[in-house]
């Protein structure tokens, strides 16, 4: 047996309507026991109505060292944000 | 005091609340891990929180400007009416966990009933703690069932422990003179009806968890009225110390 329970990462959801957000990660033998330790760890002041728990090694993580390809192209390409047109005053909250 | 019974009656349910969340409070930073260390803390803030309700209407009750913390704090070891399973030390975490278990399968059944108790304060008390009771006995029942059911070590620790707090069992089902009164009045819950409920219920988790159920006959009783284990007098030293060395101190 491994002496450490695998980590896994914690999304709630605080409120109907809401998406579920990450919060955290923490420590647990298996599925249930995350999703027990989760309510116990991240929701006790009434922070959620709804919990995903996922194991961490499930996620696939983009690598830090690639980061200059991954994002700087980005950068520089202000045109892509939709903010070269005028609104009409009588569009609100765009 | 005109009803003695029914002041008596919220002290051996509230009791019981106040002396185990004292015991789990003890775990504060000292779980095993920081997970079941925040889990034995909310269970023990919960039960806290049940307390205050009846001490607060037992003080009401009492009248003579009583508070719920002259209640907590300054009565003497054999005015308290917890039973002795609650007060039991955490030997090991699967003490604990049993203590908890054994008590949470109890209190949840009392819990139902008394929702539907004549006096409206107990009832809605026990119809808002029911939801809290609930996980509380998810929780310690899923951890017998993962340390019965775990490594050889973890089954020898967790039977070590029911078979230990088993003696302790039978109290609960026991009812004093109080508890008889209010059972007539009813307000107070028969608790010897779900006597052979219990037992099955306890029984069926474990055996789930690959555990053995105890066969031992040899019961002990005295908490309910105030007769208490050799346990009982540090808790109180450790509970009451700030009121005692410091009277009327508030936050």
């Amino acid at each position: 047996m491994k002496k450490n329970w695998p980590l896994w990462e914690i999304f709630v959801r605080s409120k109907n309507g809401l998406e579920h957000r990450h919060f955290g990660s923490l420590h647990a033998a298996d599925a249930e026991m995350a999703m027990e330790n989760a309510r116990d760890v991240y929701t006790r002041r009434n922070e959620g109505v709804s919990i995903w728990v996922v194991e961490s090694k499930n996620i696939t993580a983009s690598n830090p060292q690639e980061n200059g390809e991954m994002f700087e192209p980005a950068q520089d390409k202000v045109y892509r944000h939709p903010t070269f047109y005028d609104l009409p005053d009588e569009v609100k909250h765009m | 005091m005109k009803n003695q019974n029914l002041y008596n009656y919220i002290l051996t349910i509230a009791d019981n609340s106040l002396i185990l969340a004292q015991r789990l409070g003890e775990l504060c930073g000292h779980g095993p891990n920081l997970e079941t260390d925040i889990a034995l803390t909310n269970i023990s803030l919960d039960l806290l929180g049940q307390t205050r309700s009846y001490y607060q209407y037992a003080a009401k009750i009492a009248g003579e400007n009583k508070t719920e913390d002259d209640i907590a704090f300054l009565r003497i070891e054999r005015e308290y009416k917890n039973c002795l399973l609650v007060e039991q030390p955490n030997t090991h975490f699967g003490y604990t966990i049993g203590r908890q278990f054994l008590f949470d399968v109890y209190h949840l059944m009392l819990m139902e009933k008394l929702q539907n108790s004549a006096d409206e304060i107990l009832s809605a008390i026990a119809k808002k703690g029911i939801k809290e009771v609930s996980y509380h006995k998810r929780f310690s029942s899923d951890w017998v069932k993962r340390l019965g059911d775990g490594t050889e070590e973890s089954n020898a620790k967790m039977q070590e422990a029911i078979d230990d707090l088993w003696r302790f069992t039978d109290e609960l089902f026991f009812m004093t003179a109080s508890e008889k009164e209010m059972v007539k009045e009813g307000i107070g819950i028969d608790v010897s009806i779900f006597k052979e409920k219990y037992y099955e219920e306890v029984s069926e988790i474990l055996k789930e968890a690959t555990l053995i159920v105890p066969e031992n006959k040899y019961f002990t009783k005295g908490g309910k009225e105030g007769v208490h284990t050799e346990h009982m007098g540090y808790i109180l030293a450790d509970l009451q110390y700030m009121q005692r060395i410091y009277p009327n101190m508030t936050w």
